[in-house]
């Protein structure tokens, strides 16, 4: 047994962070963030490493990884709150299409010239502005905070947990964005009028699948993005000086950053786990996931929050942009099912429930 | 123990829901604080005694003597039914109270009544970048030449110095003196030359708060309240105000009602948030910690007026659990919303304004501002439980 990354894991994940630490630093997602610039640069250079073809087979141009790779991908983006559509298009948009045997547009997605972007909303909860209508193969209704604002094409999940294609410029079809906490990974509503839609599979085992593979890839981001808040609060409280010491030096201090590490190093185990699981433990992946995600969502709010109070006024302005990493572990924590509902659904897998 | 509600009290309870009947439709956005509709609503409470109920009418206020029952029951009306209870910033529940406690009858005269009407806003120039859980080593300094203090040196976080008219401040007057003693508590207007004021935007998106830069700023030496080197003294008073004030248990009261509205009216997958068994054990917990964080205040209330009851702990604990109470609430709402949780600013499904995701970070800094968390368990350990402070360390090199 071991239980830990492999050379070659090891290998990916520095050469992910140092393009990151070197291409988009701080500055740059900033300039994202606040709609000076977009992110297709930074996913062309996300392309050139490979990583949207992470999970595509070799025969569509793609390396043939595992979720875990994925995973640990996931966590350096989320540790530099990257802007990308890496959740969208590199993960859960091919793991439907493998799933779903439809291996056209696979190649595209490798390359990075395809962006697919998820509207899952419908099908896990649907909220009382939206709601989406099938008739033969077209779409009708309207689909909220759709990830990927920037996408080629859309895979929508009816409340029947369906997946239905559609072309972002289709006919028929209006895109808005949708301002959220996090402007890191801008969101959209899609607006559709007899939308042309193609119909990728109606075995919600599909849908499921993705659906699972998407909130363990956000758990991940989740991981990422708060052990960089720890890691920030840590050097921060060794060099900040009140009442003549450094304020690492009192206890106070020193116990919250203990507690967040205490809570967030299980969490590594734990995702890393639920991307071996997905792909190797089919009888215990869905129930991991939802764990995973509901997990990570609590031990991020925390840390989010207890990381910040560490900075004191300062973890508060825009200044040293700590907000960043608290907005989207927030953003994280909301999307694809907030933990009460994931862990219903986790009770539910084993039967505690009907 | 005797809080029975008397018939005169029933007869009270009606004349404030008559008024908040009569006129709701007169109130303002909370956000607008120089608007006249702003201003006109802050008198039309004034008037009513829904504000500055006790401050003496001499000095503008409506001048009731205290009874907690009735301050209870406009709390309780105007909660219940989400009204604005006017204004609240630094000037109304910092410098108010200490001018009353401190200023002498020239400086009540002066400031008193324009700034419970809104007419003058203050701004807070405590902290400085070295100075903050650590106010009291704040190297701002003034220095009196003639009949002028000249002031010289920077603050940091100043809430709304961008918009004050005028500033209470701590300078440094005794360099020679104690830490503790060699600061001094100054007021002045904003427009002084050689102030100048640079916008800091906080996580919340606003530009709330500023870095305020003094250069020979010239101030009348008649300007301070106490006397010189009193000036941490005349802060602690306020700081104790400002602790009580951050996070009221009414306004708490109210942004509950609020939650219980969003869960009345949302639904996920059509059943209703309310019908959520998980959701409502939130919301019940939450409601219990605020019922008993109101009666809390309640017994300091009363304390108030019958000093003979021991306060000390209930009143040290106010700030630290206020504030994680109001960012649990507001956290919650955000909960509750799920994806919708995620909308801010121009989103057009955004709920209530966005109020939810604001005051959920703004909460996170008042639990920092005002002295941090850390700070308040210190002084409820140390001064609210007799226990020995840390060692202290020589100073690191
Ligand atoms: C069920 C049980 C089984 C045990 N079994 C064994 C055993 O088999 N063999 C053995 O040798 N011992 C054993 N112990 C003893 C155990 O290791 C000690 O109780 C423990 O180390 C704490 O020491 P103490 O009781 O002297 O408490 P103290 O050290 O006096 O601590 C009292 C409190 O002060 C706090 N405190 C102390 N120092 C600091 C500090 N620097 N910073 C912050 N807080 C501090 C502690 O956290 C604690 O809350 C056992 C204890 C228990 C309760
Ligand atoms: C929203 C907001 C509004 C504000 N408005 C104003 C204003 O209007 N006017 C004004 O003057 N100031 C204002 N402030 C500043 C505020 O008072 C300070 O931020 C606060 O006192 C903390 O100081 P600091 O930011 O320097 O943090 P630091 O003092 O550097 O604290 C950093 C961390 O160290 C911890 N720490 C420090 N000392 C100790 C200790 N002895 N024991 C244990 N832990 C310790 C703190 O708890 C914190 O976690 C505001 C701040 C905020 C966030």
């Amino acid at each position: 047994m071991e239980f830990g990354l492999s050379q070659e894991q090891i290998l990916l994940q520095d050469s992910v962070n140092k393009f990151l630490g070197d291409q988009v630093p701080l500055a740059k997602v900033r300039q994202i963030a606040t709609g000076e610039d977009n992110d297709s640069a930074v996913w062309k250079g996300l392309a050139e490493l490979g990583i949207p073809s992470l999970l595509i087979p070799e025969a569509q141009g793609g390396v043939d990884l595992g979720t875990v790779d994925a995973v640990i991908v996931a966590e350096c983006l989320g540790y530099h709150v990257t802007p990308s559509a890496f959740i969208s298009s590199a993960v859960m948009a091919p793991v439907a299409l493998m799933a779903a045997g439809k291996d056209d547009t696979l190649a595209a997605i490798a390359d990075g010239n395809h962006r697919v972007g998820i509207a899952f909303g419908e099908a896990i909860g649907a909220r009382r502005d939206a709601g989406i209508l099938v008739d033969g193969t077209t779409l009708s209704g309207k689909c909220l905070f759709v990830l990927d604002a920037n996408a080629d094409a859309y895979l929508i999940a009816t409340p029947e947990k369906s997946l239905y294609r559609v072309r972002a410029d289709a006919k028929g079809l209006e895109r808005n964005i949708l301002t959220t906490i996090d402007k890191t990974r801008p969101n959209c509503e899609l607006i559709l009028d007899k939308v042309e839609g193609e119909l990728i599979s109606d075995d919600p085992e599909v849908y499921l699948q993705t659906l699972d593979a998407g909130r363990i890839i956000l758990a991940a981001d989740t991981l990422g993005a708060a052990q960089s808040m720890l890691d920030q609060a840590v050097a921060y409280a060794k060099q900040r000086e009140q009442f003549n010491r450094v304020i690492a030096s009192f206890q106070a201090v020193k116990h919250m950053c203990a507690e967040m590490a205490a809570n967030l190093e299980p969490c590594r185990s734990m995702v890393w786990f639920a991307g071996h699981a997905f792909d190797e433990l089919p009888d215990k992946k869905r129930l991991i996931a939802c764990h995973t995600k509901a997990h990570l969502s609590e031990v991020g709010k925390f840390i989010a929050k207890t990381a910040t109070e560490v900075h004191g006024g300062m973890g508060f302005t825009d200044l040293v942009g700590l907000h960043y990493w608290f907005k989207r572990i927030g953003a994280n924590r909301q999307l694809l099912g907030t933990p009460e509902l994931v862990r219903d659904e986790a009770a539910r897998i084993q039967g505690f429930a009907a | 123990m005797d809080l029975s509600f008397g018939s005169e009290y029933e007869v009270f309870r009606e004349e404030v829901r008559d008024f908040i009947h009569q006129h709701k439709d007169k109130q303002p956005n909370p956000a607008e604080m120089r608007s006249e509709k702003t201003l006109a609503w802050q008198k039309l409470l004034i008037d009513h005694g829904y504000h500055s109920r006790t401050i003496p009418k001499k000095y503008g206020g409506y001048g009731a003597e205290p009874d907690i029952i009735k301050s209870r029951i406009i709390a309780e009306e105007f909660s219940a039914e989400q009204i604005n209870t006017g204004l609240s910033g630094q000037g109304i529940s910092m410098l108010t109270p200490v001018l009353l406690e401190m200023g002498n009858e020239e400086q009540k005269q002066q400031f008193i009544k324009p700034t419970i009407h809104g007419e003058l806003l203050w701004c807070q120039g405590y902290s400085e970048p070295g100075a903050g859980s650590d106010l009291a080593s704040l190297t701002t300094k003034a220095e009196l030449d003639g009949d002028e203090w000249v002031i010289n040196g920077q603050k940091i976080w100043t809430s709304t110095a961008h918009i004050a008219d005028w500033i209470f401040c701590l300078v440094r007057t005794e360099p020679d003196a104690p830490k503790h003693q060699g600061i001094s508590f100054l007021l002045f207007r904003m427009d002084t030359p050689g102030i100048e004021i640079r916008p800091l935007i906080d996580m919340t998106g606003k530009r709330n708060f500023n870095e305020v830069f003094f250069t020979d700023v010239r101030v009348p030496k008649d300007q301070i309240v106490g006397k010189r080197g009193q000036g941490w003294l005349v802060a602690n008073a306020i700081l104790g105000h400002e602790r009580g004030s951050l996070a009221p248990p009414d306004v708490a009261d109210a942004r509950l009602n609020g939650v219980v509205d969003l869960m009345r009216t949302e639904t996920i997958g059509g059943e209703k948030l309310m019908d959520n068994p998980v959701y409502r054990d939130r919301l019940m917990q939450l409601q219990g910690r605020a019922m008993a964080l109101r009666l809390n205040d309640m017994r300091l209330l009363s304390a108030r007026i019958n000093k003979n009851q021991d306060v000390k702990l209930a009143a040290m604990i106010v700030k630290l659990m206020g504030t994680e109470l109001r960012h649990e609430i507001e956290g919650l709402a955000i909960d509750v919303m799920g994806e919708i949780g995620l909308s801010y600013e121009d989103n057009p499904y955004v709920r209530d304004k966005g109020s939810w995701q604001f005051q959920y970070m703004f909460y996170l800094g008042l639990i920092i501002g005002g002295g941090t968390s850390q700070i308040q368990k210190n002084i409820i350990s140390e001064r609210g439980l007799d226990m020995p402070k840390e060692p202290k360390v020589a100073k690191s090199s």
